[in-house]
Formats: structure tokens, C-alpha cells, sequence
């Protein structure tokens, strides 16, 4: 179910954000307990836990005493400044060197851009 | 339950199991105990479970020894690599007296477990498949909800969807039921995540004792061209390097830092995770012979025994 590639924590906390990005959790909804989520995951409930934590340091989500966790209400406006800032290096500087890479002109790319502005 | 072991030492005959092991688990969790064939994982497990005495040193466990305390012992389980032992009746009979033996017996989790593990409670345990042994084990080990429960290898001679089935048994029991469960494990990628502590030892002492995670952060694979990937390593913990004609891949023990992180990318190098158990098998000495001679004081398990366990 998860790649090696980061720790299961991170990844959890990665699915959640983009749960709050697509509006599947909406602000101030309750998102599932440490336990259903180690449960799903087969995982330590301690790590489901640090997912959770990680998110509440990041505002992302807000801990009710003796109730759970819910989304913040601005958790969704937070995310897409926060992507916004890093679209640029983190998606169209990989895609112009993979362009360059695979010997597709930037011309074309450009034209493909504007081909799917006008869907 | 809470349990210390200090300067623990076993020995039978020639052979010292043990060798000055000293560890604290403060108890409530999940504990992986990780370590190669003869590095005397069953010998501390069947010193805390009161089924042998130690030669030298402490056992407290909740601050009190446990050999010979039946008060203590009736709440610690150990359930063995080869199943359910008592072997003189049926699934029934067996059952019957783990129910007179352990105070926390859950009858009705038992039964669902029997029925989840599609075990005959009227077969005779002699006449059982390893795979049904092993899984009445687990279900004893499980109703039992024993304080200290202990799974030594109890699970290996089930095939993989009872294997699975006992994980999520087992979660959603402890999570249910909180109290400290020690695993045993060669299936180390299978059951790591279920660890939140991972106990690894060699030859009898204690190499790592660390959250999992904090485990897994402390290793990072640095792969690029050679010349790059020797300069960077260069003055840090290397467990082990692999080469591929021009790329090597180094396996690095210790925390890298953002700058350190950022020299790599700078440098042209990817760093990532590495698995647990590659972890294990470089702290552990590399692939020869568990115990071989000539890898003693050098190897990296001997190194990090200093500063790096807790």
C-alpha cells in the first residue's frame, strides 16, 4: 500500500492534504480517528498519531478535546498558497528538464499548454 | 508492564546466550525484538517469562523479579515458534487451560479467533497442520490479553492471509485492550510496521534500542556517480556501500541535517530511505555467519553499541 519512498507518517499525512486540496474533507469536518486509520493501514497507532500531530503543527487540522480531529477551516486556502509557491520548481522545472531530456521542443510544450486552456 | 534488564548474562555450557544485556521498555506498546539466528532472542524472551533463570544480572518486570512469582507470571505470556505446546488433548482442552491459567481470558474473543483462523476446537492438537498450530498459539497468545504478551516467531508457520489476518487481529485488540506486546520476527518487512519500538540485538547484546521511526530516519541511501557519493560520505557512519559500474549507493547510519541534505542535491545525489530491514541486516554485521569470528569489535554493531542505544 505505500511506496518506500517516505515514512508511512508522511504519507498519511500527504493523502489527508490532498483529501482537504480536493475538498473530499471539508473545513471544520472530522476527519477518521488514529486507530481507523491504523487499522486501514495496518500500521502502530503511535504512527498514525504522528501523522496527525505533524498536521496539527501545520495547522492543517485542530485537535477537539475528547472528541477528534477536524479540518481548519482556512486549512484549504493554506495548501494551495503553500502549492502555489512551489508549482513552479517543483512541476514545470522538472517537466522543462524532462522536455529538454526527451528532445520535445519547448515550443510544443508551450502549444500544449494553450491547446488545454481552451477545454 | 514496565520492564528492566540490567548486565543480564545466560549461559548454558559453553554457550553465553545473554552477554550483559541491559535494557528498559517502559511498557504500553508494540515492541519488534529483531535479531539474527543464535543472537538470543528466545533466551531473553524465556527469561522474562519466568520459563528459565538467568546466570547473572536482573529481570524487574512492574519493578519486581519475576522467576519463581507466580504473581507475576500469571500475567506475562509467551507464546513459542512452534505453536500451541500443550499438546495432550484437542483445541478444547487447550483452551480450557489456558482459560485456568490466565485471569484476563476472554472466552467469546477466543472462540471468534478459533472460528476467524478456521480451527476445529475438536481437533486434536497432535494432529494439527504447523499453520493450525502456530494459529492456535496466536489465538491463545491473543484471548489471553496477558499484560506482557510475547509472540516469539509464533506466526511463522501460517501462510500469509492468516498472517495478515492475525495483524489486524492484533491491532485492533491492542488498540482495544492497551497493554505490551513483544514480537519476535524474521518477517521483518511484514511486521515492522506494526512496531512502535524496535529492540535489535546480536550475539547476546543489545545493538539498537529506538522508536521505529526515529530508526528508520537515521538511514539514508545516498546514490550518484562514485567520486560524489565517496566525498560525501567521507567522516559519516557507512554500513555499507553497493556499486553499479559509475553509481555507487552508500547506506549512511545517523542524522543528516538540512544542509547536509542540501549538499547532496547540490552534489547531484539522491538521497532516500532505507528499509528496515536492510537496517537490520548492517547492524547486525553484514551477511556472513551469525557470530563469525573477525567481525567482532570492528563491525558496526559493535560500534554502535556506544552512544547510539539508549
Amino acid at each position: 500500500m505505500f511506496d518506500d519512498r517516505s515514512p508511512i507518517y508522511r504519507q498519511i499525512a500527504e493523502r489527508i492534504k490532498a483529501d482537504v486540496l480536493s475538498e473530499a474533507l471539508k473545513g471544520d469536518e472530522q476527519v477518521m480517528s488514529t486507530n481507523q486509520y491504523a487499522a486501514f493501514y495496518r500500521i502502530n497507532p503511535a504512527t498514525a498519531a504522528k501523522a496527525f500531530q505533524q498536521l496539527v503543527e501545520e495547522g492543517v487540522l485542530y485537535k477537539k478535546r475528547g472528541i477528534g480531529m477536524f479540518v481548519s477551516p482556512d486549512a484549504r486556502d493554506m495548501l494551495r498558497a503553500e502549492r502555489r509557491k512551489s508549482f513552479f520548481t517543483d512541476r514545470v522545472d522538472p517537466m522543462v528538464a524532462e522536455a529538454r531530456a526527451v528532445g520535445i521542443p519547448l515550443e510544443d510544450v508551450i502549444e500544449r499548454i494553450r491547446e488545454l486552456e481552451g477545454r | 508492564m514496565r520492564i528492566e534488564t540490567e548486565d543480564l548474562v545466560l549461559r548454558y555450557g559453553e554457550t553465553t546466550a545473554i552477554d550483559g544485556l541491559t535494557l528498559e521498555l517502559e511498557g504500553g506498546k508494540i515492541y519488534g525484538l529483531l535479531g539474527r539466528n543464535g543472537s538470543g532472542k528466545t533466551s531473553l524472551l524465556s527469561i522474562l517469562a519466568a520459563f528459565r533463570r538467568q546466570t547473572a544480572g536482573s529481570v524487574r518486570i512492574d519493578g519486581r523479579p519475576v522467576f519463581e512469582n507466580a504473581a507475576v507470571t500469571s500475567r506475562i505470556s509467551l507464546i513459542r515458534d512452534n505453536g500451541e505446546t500443550v499438546d495432550i488433548g484437542t483445541a478444547e482442552d487447550a483452551i480450557f487451560f489456558a482459560e485456568w491459567l490466565r485471569p484476563d481470558w476472554d472466552g467469546a474473543y477466543a472462540r471468534s479467533l478459533l472460528d476467524l483462523f478456521g480451527i476445529d476446537p475438536k481437533k486434536n492438537v497432535k494432529e494439527m497442520s504447523k499453520g493450525q498450530r502456530s494459529a492456535l498459539g496466536v489465538v491463545i497468545g491473543l484471548a489471553g490479553r496477558a499484560p506482557l504478551t510475547m509472540f516469539d516467531e509464533s506466526y511463522l508457520g501460517m501462510d500469509a492471509p492468516s498472517r495478515q489476518a492475525f495483524y489486524d487481529a492484533l491491532l485492533a485488540d491492542y488498540m482495544a485492550h492497551p497493554r505490551t506486546i513483544i514480537m519476535s520476527t524474521h518477517l521483518i518487512e511484514e511486521v515492522s510496521p506494526l512496531f512502535e519500538e524496535v529492540v535489535i540485538i546480536d550475539r547476546g547484546r543489545l545493538v539498537a534500542h529506538e522508536e521505529s521511526h526515529t530508526l528508520l530516519a537515521r538511514g539514508t541511501a545516498v546514490t550518484g556517480p562514485v567520486a560524489q557519493v565517496e566525498a560525501f560520505t567521507a567522516g559519516l557512519k557507512v554500513l555499507g556501500t553497493r556499486r553499479l559500474g559509475p553509481t555507487a549507493s552508500a547506506m549512511v547510519y545517523g542524522d543528516l541535517d538540512d544542509a547536509r541534505r542540501g549538499q547532496a542535491a547540490a552534489a547531484g545525489l539522491d538521497l532516500g530511505p532505507i528499509a528496515m530491514q536492510d537496517l537490520f541486516v548492517h547492524l547486525t554485521g553484514g551477511p556472513g555467519a551469525p557470530g563469525a569470528p573477525g567481525t567482532g569489535e570492528e563491525s558496526p554493531a559493535a560500534e554502535l553499541r556506544t552512544g547510539e542505544t539508549r
